[in-house]
């Protein structure tokens, strides 16, 4: 059976503890995923500033080359994932088997790292508000005129990643022109995605050190947390909880993203309705810039309707079928168990699925995998359990509220897409600290810009602007004293 | 367990059976003898429509008395569990779990003594050395492990060092999602630990828990600190900590995995030399007590060798008796070898339904 092998420094190591990767269709074994031990995670990233002078070393102009060919790598090479070749076409039956995810879709997600990777330099540009790369090389230089100098935070950027969808890579992607190294704990069933980065990262010319691959149970979870100087931590509400207070993890919980309708785009709806489709069902309702709220100031019950009718004509298929929209759930039961807990809310008054008239079942089973279907809910309370829900599939709640009630009304809100022209309401979102990315006029909520900050800007996660003084250029030759 | 040498193995594992057998009647008519047995199982024996005295010939039999309920140890009176015929000698009580709900108790006599003893003689005087001091890193509290660490250094001319772990607050910790509680905690085990290791050159020889040796070696090389063998426990090891320590951690350094519990005693561990692939196999300390793989599902059932079954374990002394009781572990059968002609286990670990609900060793 294939053996994806941790990498300490690279390296490939076979451990003696594994998990069993199993086809979500058949149960079928795929591969065994070697397990680190938190010990062994504790005593890699002792090293981490020996690796991390390695990429130091490269400028990062050189290092945006290497990106730009690692994303060649990524979506045209066999690499290497144990003692075997995978090829693309491999890769994306492999991330679809284990994942449920369509392969249609694995391959738009690979597509999404690979942009990434060849625009990096627009990326890092966006992130770093246009700063010259050569700055982060020397650690000083002169921006608009102004003496500028960041400081790293740490020489590993650790990642404790979902299984969810391999489009979220793309965010930790920029640590490495950012000359920061990887320490990355996969997803139980998307080792898959992270792991073929690395091999492309390396076979582009990358150091090796740079990449940690750690498979591990919640032990080697905390430990990596614990020892990283800064993190990415993707998980449910309940997971990140407990760090909530630790500045160093940036923490990924559900998106709970939104389109907003002002009175004015509420009253004329229709022309929006393939943009709410959009941004509840593409992907499959999988990433956290899925739309699970529709907040509007008027005709809630009218677009309510209109978008169930839309989004019941998405059908189950095959995860092989180029048509496919929705992705697989690991089990029956587990499509099933989440259906029942809908049901289990809806049963509390000021809820209603608009959907449940439209077919037999919430549940469908087709190819051997279990999918659960759209789902659109009317709340007509706006504190009703299910509004502000969020689910791994297509689901989204329709809230009706005054429109000088909505922003506050909505909640921590990943992405909000505004339908309105309204500037108090634009006012009122733009100043709202419980929104995140804001779209202002009709852009779906999972249309990112890469030049623009996801969920946190991965930059000033990983550095920190410090206050410089130098006299001369600080290479020894005399100069005006600056301050930055 | 003395078992004649000379003969082939499957004669030694046979002669193992039938002095089993032997020691079962011994002990049943022990515990089940109004003179000699504690309240609990005379009181036992008193809704039973037999005498365990007549029916038991052998270890087959004490299938008539089902299955022992861990829940029986929990709470009081602690004076139940002590047999008669030692009713007049000095009283240790051990308790074990205690995350959740009320610890299980074990009143013990001087078995503890006993199994260290027998363990101590599978230790090497090179690298275990005679006279030579221990530092016992871990929990101690109400459990055994202090007081048999302390009597394994004593027993082998030594004094031990003790530094505390108090596994029920780590377990509080991790509950609560206290990460760097818990990581300040350690830090302070460890400081003490690192202190006692500075200033006395007479400690050789370490008993610590997984957890903590990571987290000790990160601070300091053992080899250099004069550390030749570390005896290490207290919870699941797996192969692959057991190859990392071996190989990372304390490389040169004599590493002896162990399994013991409250209320089985102390298991050893198959020999280095013989084992592959870093795999760990316990064996019991026969015939004071015995494991049984058997089927998850059909108790009676005992699984063959190299099969996984659940760990059916029997402790048989003049101070407890606990017959069949359902552990919750899980592992391969493993055939008798010289040193140890019964069954023991491989690759012990929580038994996998029960997985969610229960709390493991954390420290």
């Amino acid at each position: 059976m294939l053996h994806i092998p941790l990498l300490r420094a690279g390296r490939p190591y076979e451990s003696l503890a594994v998990s069993i990767l199993s086809d979500i269709r058949d149960g079928a074994p795929v591969a065994e995923v070697s397990q680190a031990n938190s010990g062994l995670v504790a005593r890699d990233l002792a090293g981490a500033s020996a690796n991390q002078a390695r990429l130091e070393e490269i400028p990062t102009a050189e290092l945006l080359e290497i990106c730009r060919r690692a994303g060649e790598h990524l979506g045209e090479s066999e690499l290497p994932v144990g003692e075997e070749g995978q090829t693309p076409k491999r890769y994306l039956e492999q991330v679809s088997a284990t994942t449920g995810l369509p392969r249609a879709m694995a391959r738009a997600n690979l597509g999404k790292a690979r942009f990434v990777l060849t625009e990096m330099e627009t990326v890092l540009g966006g992130l770093t508000r246009g700063l010259d790369p050569k700055i982060l090389d020397r650690g000083w230089g002169t921006q608009d005129g102004r003496v500028v100098s960041y400081r790293r935070e740490t020489p590993v950027l650790g990642a404790v990643l979902p299984s969810n969808s391999p489009g979220v890579h793309s965010l930790w992607l920029p640590a490495i022109p950012m000359k920061v190294t990887l320490a990355l704990k996969p997803g139980r069933m998307e080792p898959w995605t992270p792991y073929r980065i690395a091999q492309a990262f390396i076979a582009a010319g990358c150091p090796a050190e740079a990449f940690g691959f750690y498979p591990s149970d919640h032990a080697g979870a905390s430990e990596l947390l614990q020892r990283c100087g800064r993190s990415l931590f993707y998980g449910d509400s309940a997971t990140v909880e407990p760090w909530k207070a630790d500045r160093r993890v940036q923490l990924h919980g559900p998106g709970w993203s939104k389109v907003v309708l002002g009175e004015d785009a509420a009253a004329d709806w229709q022309p929006h309705l393939a943009l709410i489709a959009e941004s509840v069902a593409a992907n499959g309702g999988r990433s956290c810039v899925n739309a699970s709220g529709v907040w509007t100031a008027a005709h809630g019950r009218e677009l309510a309707l209109e978008i169930a009718a839309e989004l019941a004509k998405i059908e189950a298929r095959p995860l092989d079928d180029p048509k496919a929209r929705l992705a697989a759930f690991p089990s029956v039961e587990a499509a099933w168990k989440l259906s029942e807990y809908i049901d289990a809310r809806l049963a509390i008054p000021g809820a209603e699925d608009l959907t449940a008239p439209l077919r037999e079942s919430r549940v469908a089973e087709v190819g051997g995998c279990a999918f659960v279907l759209p789902t659109v809910i009317h709340c007509t309370d706006a504190d009703h359990p299910l509004a502000r829900a969020e689910f791994l599939f297509p689901f989204v709640s329709v809230v009706e509220l005054p429109a000088d009630e909505l922003v506050a009304g909505l909640g921590s809100s990943l992405v909000v897409t505004a339908l309105t022209e309204d500037p108090r309401l634009i006012h009122q979102l733009l100043t709202a600290p419980h929104v995140e990315r804001l779209n202002l006029g009709p852009l779906p909520t999972n249309r990112v810009a890469w030049d623009q900050p996801h969920e946190g800007n991965l930059f000033e996660l990983l550095y920190r602007q410090r206050s410089l003084q130098a006299v001369g250029d600080g290479m020894g030759n005399p100069r005006a004293a600056a301050a930055g | 367990m003395t078992i004649a040498s000379g003969s082939t193995l499957e004669q030694r594992a046979a002669e193992a059976r039938r002095q089993l057998d032997v020691h079962v009647r011994e002990m049943v008519a022990w515990h089940f003898d109004p003179a000699t047995g504690c309240p609990f199982w005379l009181d036992f024996a008193a809704d039973l429509d037999f005498d365990p005295r007549e029916r038991i010939h052998g270890y087959a039999d004490l299938k008539v008395l089902g299955h022992f309920q861990d829940e029986w140890l929990r709470g009081g009176p602690i004076r139940r569990w002590v047999p008669k015929g030692l009713a007049d000698r000095p009283l240790y009580v051990f308790e074990t779990g205690g995350s959740t709900g009320l610890p299980k108790s074990r009143v013990n006599i001087e078995d503890f003594q006993l199994d260290y003893e027998l363990f101590s003689e599978t230790l090497s005087d090179e690298t275990f050395p005679k006279g030579a001091d221990w530092l016992m890193l871990g929990p101690t509290g109400p459990r055994r492990l202090r007081l048999a660490i302390e009597h394994l250094a004593q027993h082998r001319g030594g004094a031990s060092f003790h530094v505390d772990l108090d596994p029920r607050w780590v377990n509080k910790l991790i509950k609560a999602g206290k990460h760097q509680e818990m990581h300040l905690y350690k830090e302070h085990v460890i400081d003490q630990g690192l202190k006692i290791l500075r200033a006395h050159d007479s400690v050789r020889c370490l008993f610590t828990t997984p957890k903590l040796l990571e987290a000790l070696c990160e601070k300091i090389s053992l080899a250099k600190a004069g550390i030749s063998g570390i005896f290490c426990g207290g919870t699941e090891m797996n192969a692959q900590f057991h190859r990392f320590a071996r190989e990372e951690l304390v490389p040169g350094i004599d590493f002896v995995p162990t399994y013991g519990n409250t209320l089985m005693g102390l298991a050893c561990h198959k020999p280095f030399e013989l084992i592959e692939n870093y795999e760990i196999t316990y064996y019991p300390p026969a015939p004071r007590a015995v494991f049984e793989l058997v089927d998850p599902d059909d108790f009676e059932r005992t699984v063959d060798y190299g099969e996984t079954g659940r760990v059916l374990l029997t402790t048989l002394t003049r101070e407890f008796f606990m017959p069949r009781f359902l552990e919750r572990d899980e592992g391969e059968r493993a055939e008798p070898i010289e040193p140890y002609p019964w069954d023991g286990v491989t690759n012990l670990r929580l038994f996998g339904r029960l997985e969610s609900s229960v709390v493991v060793g954390v420290y």
